[in-house]
């Protein structure tokens, strides 16, 4: 798992990366109230506004993380926002993307570098 | 990206007994313009009292050390380090008061007597009619009422509680318009009062359908009615209770000696389903209860008419009555008692599920230009389960069931106007 600075991590899966928040980032968000997510199928580059997710404190923009086309979505997420403070960083995962260049992943953060991001 | 510098925001300034977070802010920062302080966790650099920004300037309560040891999240609030949220999270903190008890330090809230000169309290509450539209004179000793301070223009400068001790008033005022609040007594009213200033004694709030068990297993309170007042003896001192509060629950708010308020407070967290409730779950709980925060929902702006608090004026300080006018603004409100305001605050009901926050623009319909109105608070209600909001439309909109358009993140996404409180209140009557 690859970590970034904006409290995402990213999953290889076969030939499609998993992109969810980190705990961390879910505890700072606090209760999750709504989420919204991006339509399938759509090219986006790194730092699009792909996700919308509003926690009784405030809204916030999930960037996707790298250049790639979102082939799924956890639609399960739109019923069942808490499952972000529930489950972030396994059932509660956001998008599915097929990335455009693998490599973009190469400088993220490990969980060790994260950990230590975050302190 | 996860934009920390939006997590918890400052209001622009102080509600009543008011609290909040809108959008989140909370009931007070600085008096003035809207401003969203940014008070704002930065995910690296987690918000208490150690790390993260600096608190030097801040005020604490006597209740400091013991949020501490709650584990709560401290922030900066109306010039104090308050607890926004305990270790239980804001959505179980609001549904725990409103199935059990919370307590709720308001010690940052201003608390003065106005003591007549005269020794005759009706001298005092006739003085304090000059600032305010309220009938104060008939207000009964033992009884509390909500009032407004207004300006020349019609505006709300603060909103407050006034309450009849007998031989004097006991007023509780916004923690962040309580220096101007203060000034403005002591400028208008020194000739009939003496003005002093409670600065030794905290003051709690103790919300929720267990409250009246949990305080009375400490005092006299359970014969108490809703806004009734009274001076109780305790193995914590004399506490000054009131039978209110701005959560739309029955409960209580004490004010008790700042040398006993942990003690007292630990006693009652002591008591089964007690527990300690931040300034978060506070904002979603007076929202729920259609109560306005001070600096969102009613400021210098908004007339007491537009602000839909009209009720609190009663009949003989409005045209006609026996003692009409004679408080600032008079003749803006008098005049929009008789014939309505152009816009009128309102509850809002999303029909999504996106959550409709402070300063979202409303409009009439999908495509038009012009706003009809805007949101002043606006969170998810945890007890209703769903997104609500509050905020002032132009008036012809204002009808309850109408459908209006807010417009988030570039898209137009349709309310409707609804009646508050959105979750019925409780208080014992």
């Amino acid at each position: 798992m690859k970590f970034t600075e904006e409290h995402e991590w990213l999953r290889i899966e076969g030939d499609l990366v998993v992109v969810g928040i980190t705990e961390h980032a879910a505890e700072q968000l606090g209760d999750v109230v709504f989420i919204e997510l991006p339509d399938t199928d759509q090219e986006v580059a790194k730092d699009d506004e792909v996700v919308v997710i509003e926690s009784v404190k405030a809204a916030s923009d999930i960037l996707a993380p790298i250049d790639g086309e979102i082939v799924e979505v956890n639609a399960m997420l739109v019923d069942e926002p808490g499952k972000v403070n529930d489950d972030p960083q396994g059932e509660a995962w956001f998008i599915k993307m097929k990335p455009a260049d693998l490599s973009q992943m190469d400088e993220m953060m490990d969980e060790a570098a994260y950990k230590k991001f975050i302190g | 990206m996860i934009d920390t510098t939006t997590l918890w925001r400052e209001a622009p300034h102080a509600s009543a007994e008011g609290i909040a977070i809108s959008g989140i802010g909370t009931e007070g920062a600085s008096n003035g313009s809207q401003l969203v302080v940014g008070l704002v966790p930065d995910f690296s650099k987690p918000v208490d009292a150690k790390k993260g920004r600096d608190m030097s300037d801040l005020k604490r309560t006597g209740l400091y050390d013991l949020h501490v040891e709650l584990g709560a999240k401290m922030v900066p609030f109306a010039g104090y380090e308050m607890p926004v949220q305990y270790p239980l999270g804001v959505m179980k903190e609001h549904i725990h008061t409103r199935t059990s008890a919370g307590l709720f330090d308001v010690s940052h809230m201003g608390q003065v007597l106005l003591r007549p000169i005269s020794g005759n309290v009706s001298d005092a509450a006739l003085a304090l009619e000059t600032l305010v539209p309220v009938s104060l004179l008939a207000l009964k000793e033992g009884r509390q009422r909500y009032a407004m301070f207004t300006n020349d223009a019609g505006g709300i400068t603060d909103d407050l509680m006034v309450a009849n001790r007998g031989d004097h008033l006991f007023v509780v005022v916004n923690a962040a318009c309580k220096g101007a609040d203060i000034a403005h007594m002591q400028a208008n009213l020194s000739d009939s009062c003496d003005i002093e200033i409670i600065e030794d004694r905290a003051l709690l709030a103790l919300q929720g359908p267990l409250a009246e068990a949990a305080l009375a297993a400490i005092a006299l309170v359970a014969d108490m009615k809703f806004m009734d007042v009274a001076v109780v003896a305790s193995a914590f001192g004399d506490l000054w209770v009131s039978r209110s509060g701005y959560s739309g629950e029955d409960g209580y708010e004490v004010s008790v000696a700042n040398d006993q308020a942990a003690a007292f407070a630990r006693a009652l967290l002591a008591t089964d389903g007690v527990e300690p409730i931040g300034l978060g779950a506070r904002d979603s709980l007076r929202l729920e209860a259609g109560l306005c925060l001070y600096g969102n929902d009613i400021d210098e702006t908004t007339s007491p008419v537009e602000g839909a608090i009209e009720w609190a004026i009663q009949k003989v300080r409005r045209t006609g009555g026996e003692r009409a006018g004679g408080f600032p603004g008079a003749d803006r409100i008098l005049s929009e008692l008789e014939n309505g305001a152009s816009r009128r605050r309102i509850g809002i009901l999303p029909d999504g599920r996106a959550p409709m926050r402070a300063h979202t623009m409303l409009f009439a319909d999908e495509t038009s230009d012009a706003a009809i109105g805007e949101i002043t608070s606006g969170a998810f209600g945890p007890t209703i389960e769903r997104p609500m909001s509050m905020g002032y439309v132009t008036t012809e909109f204002a009808t309850t069931g109408t459908t209006i358009y807010a417009e988030v993140r570039g898209k137009r996404l349709p309310a409707t106007v609804a009646d508050m409180p959105f979750r019925p209140s409780t208080y014992k009557r």
